[in-house]
């Protein structure tokens, strides 16, 4: 657990700190009262206390899972539970304190937000510090904001759907993040309403043993489409962090939703994510979910395909460094006949790296006409490096088509000495190569965030040769 | 016969004495070898004869232990050097059996290996030149958004060859058996394309079985490999001769048993 800070951010652009930036933090721990402070500090309504309340105590119930990565070091009472950055949120970046903007800064997200993103909610620790919608958009009845503000503004619809995807009790961390949740995002696309430009979450650690717990409730109501974009970052500390969000989709009828995350936590932080989404008749679901840093991830995006002719896709992307252990995947549920779906991982292993894939299928007895397509592929860059696959396929219908094929490969010398033989260095050949594997995933990224993907990859092959 | 001694003016490719070992069997036992810049040779030989060896080696492929004897560029040894260096001074390699690399494009592949070679062109400029050198291979500009050699059939990888050739211009270029699997027409093609690219600044090697392609390209020097060593060098008549004669005369010459040699007496009718 006490690995050297300066051994961590060797590779890490990110791992820089604003020192201490808060107006309340929590004590460290987790008890009923720090979980009844969370919600009286949030003015939130008696259900929602006696919610939280019930996942904790699903949460203390629950043992620790033992099935993937080794969470075994996860310190529970060495976290702090809710730590409030600013006294309010911004509108404008004037608005959000100076050290916490320099930050978002650093990270280039006003600049994104000028250039190609249509709405942008910042998180910082706990809480959303700025947030910000195209008023077009506003218009045309999309809401963009965060969680507390959903339940606060808009409680009814928000009522109807938070927890109808993933219910407290789903497993150990939906459970905490159902206690202790706090920012997030929570949109609404009405009837028919497409919102062609991405909306944008950017998720940031700043304290030392942080947790981090925000909830996203994302509902595409028929007709309509919108893409969703999270990144998030944290700064490289000794101690451990832990991020524990839930995200709920419900894409109505003939509704699109496409959710995209670029993490690239710090080597100290512990994620383990619960993304679930429902697609109803003819909806369309797609993750692309893209998988750098962390110390450990556990993230198996799922869709649950309940309508008739709907769709899913889940490309996801896993780079795991030296003692890293990314446990991803993905799960399609049919439930409904003629639903479609397909699964594609890549997985990179480099040094002491490991990365698994944890993928489930099931079709329902009466989901006839069903087709899936489930592909992983696994590069090595090293001999230490380890890859493995868990594909549990559950399939009840009879009237089905099911593909799978999963591969393990290694950056060749063939690849490395063609591309030097025309002066490319070992060290860039490698991240070709690697960039080359994932650009599946890349192709299917905004331009600007493929652009930045590859140049995050080549930061994580520096020095990985020689 | 040390680097000093190497006029500056005469850059050439230099091996003395070349031995080289792969997984413990020795391969190449003692090539001598000059290939000047400005200059075409040939480096025929039977199957086996370790010429691709002699080509990797140059190179500085890792699998290829040199044991003894030196390599030279300019002067200087290549030995120490990787791959990436020795292109970046000025060598290039058309692999027998290009690779191909998943997820990159010819362009972008072009684009990295013309910055290392400190030729980083505008888009709009290394565009143009890329479609220029298609054509000039007779493929279609739809090559440059393929993922390089992936899927491409065998003569579109040696095409491809000669297209990279094209485009960064070395100073020494090693052909490795280019010519094979080629049909009459692509054969042309790509003797053509050696042929622009061919003059005073280039020297080249041509590596082949057969005297097809060096009907096209006619080389100012010829050598014969066999048995990890060049046993008879000469001019463009030791082509003829090997036509008509096959490889066993020269091999009973320098002193080989013809017979213990894979493919060796059949290459010249083949």
């Amino acid at each position: 657990m006490a690995v050297a800070a300066k051994d961590l951010t060797k590779d890490y652009q990110f791992g820089f700190n604003d020192g201490e930036v808060y107006v309340f933090k929590a004590a460290k721990g987790l008890s009923r009262e720090v979980v009844a402070d969370i919600s009286r500090r949030k003015s939130e309504p008696a259900w929602m206390l006696a919610y939280r309340l019930k996942a904790l105590e699903h949460f203390q119930r629950r043992p620790l899972p033992t099935w993937g990565a080794d969470l075994s070091e996860l310190d529970f009472d060495d976290i702090y539970y809710y730590v409030r950055p600013a006294e309010e949120q911004g509108r404008t970046w004037d608005e959000v304190p100076a050290a916490i903007k320099q930050t978002f800064d650093r990270l280039g997200i006003p600049e994104a937000e000028r250039k190609y993103l249509a709405g942008v909610s910042a998180q910082y620790e706990s809480e959303v510090v700025y947030h910000s919608i195209n008023k077009d958009l506003e218009r045309q009845g999309v809401i963009f904001c965060d969680c507390d503000t959903g339940l606060r503004e808009h409680e009814d619809i928000f009522r109807q759907y938070f927890g109808t995807v993933v219910p407290p009790n789903d497993n150990k961390f939906a459970a905490l993040n159902s206690s202790v949740w706090s920012g997030g995002s929570f949109v609404y696309v009405p009837k028919g309403v497409r919102v062609e430009i991405p909306l944008q979450a950017y998720f940031r650690i700043n304290s030392e043993s942080m947790g981090q717990f925000e909830r996203t409730l994302i509902i595409a109501e028929e007709g309509s489409f919108v893409h969703y974009v999270e990144g998030c970052t944290a700064p490289t500390y000794s101690r451990d962090s832990l991020h524990s969000a839930v995200v709920e989709i419900i894409a109505q009828p003939g509704a699109h939703v496409r959710y995209t995350t670029i993490q690239n936590w710090s080597t100290n932080v512990y994620n383990l994510v619960t993304k679930r989404a429902i697609a109803k008749a003819g909806a369309t679901v797609q993750w692309v979910d893209g998988n750098l840093g962390s110390k450990v991830t556990a993230k198996y995006p799922s869709i649950y395909l309940m309508g008739e002719g709907a769709h899913g896709e889940i490309l996801s992307v896993a780079f795991a460094g030296d003692g890293q252990h990314q446990d991803a995947g993905g799960k399609c549920i049919h439930v409904a006949p003629n639903t479609t779906s397909t699964i594609v991982s890549k997985s990179v292993s480099k040094g002491t790296g490991r990365t698994s894939y944890r993928g489930h299928l099931k079709v329902h007895p009466r989901a006839h006409g069903v087709r899936s397509t489930v592909r992983c592929d696994a590069l090595l860059l090293d001999e230490s490096a380890r890859s493995d696959t868990y594909p549990y396929m559950d399939i009840e219908a009879d009237d089905v088509e099911i593909g799978h094929e999963a591969t393990v490969s290694k950056v060749g010398d063939e690849q490395l000495f063609y591309l030097g033989s025309r002066g490319i260095s070992e060290q860039e050949a490698t991240a070709m190569v690697v960039n080359g594997f994932i650009e599946p995933f890349t192709k299917e990224l905004p331009m600007e965030y493929a652009v930045e993907l590859n140049r995050l990859i080549a930061l994580q092959m520096e020095g990985s040769v020689g | 016969m040390t680097g000093t001694l190497t006029p500056v003016a005469t850059e050439a490719l230099e091996i003395e004495g070349l031995a080289v070992e792969v997984d413990g069997t020795r391969i190449l036992d003692g090539v001598d070898l000059r290939v000047p810049r400005g200059e075409v040779h040939a480096l025929m030989g039977p199957n086996g004869s370790g010429k691709s060896t002699l080509a990797y080696t140059v190179l500085g492929h890792p699998k290829y232990r040199v044991v003894a004897g030196d390599c030279r560029w300019g002067g200087i040894s290549l030995l120490a050097q990787t791959p990436d260096e020795r292109a970046r001074r000025g060598l290039f390699l058309s692999l027998q059996y290009p690779t191909a690399i998943p997820g990159v494009s010819v362009v972008n592949f072009l684009r990295a290996a013309l910055k290392a070679h400190g030729r980083d062109l505008p888009a709009r400029e290394l565009l143009m030149t890329l479609r220029r050198e298609l054509e000039a291979l007779k493929m279609d500009s739809a090559f440059l958004s393929r993922y390089i050699n992936d899927g491409f059939s065998g003569g579109e990888k040696k095409r491809m060859e000669i297209v990279q050739l094209a485009v960064l211009r070395p100073a020494l270029a090693i052909l490795d058996e280019t010519d094979s699997g080629l049909d009459v027409d692509a054969l042309r093609t790509v003797a053509e394309g050696v042929n622009r690219v061919r003059g005073a600044d280039m020297g080249i090697l041509i590596i082949t079985h057969y005297q097809r392609i060096l009907d096209y390209v006619t080389p100012d020097r010829v050598h014969v490999m066999a048995a990890g060593r060049v046993i008879a060098s000469g001019g463009r008549e030791l082509v003829d001769r090997i036509e008509r004669e096959g490889y066993d005369r020269l091999l009973q010459a320098a002193g080989l048993e013809p017979s213990r040699l894979e493919g060796a007496g059949s290459a010249a009718s083949a």
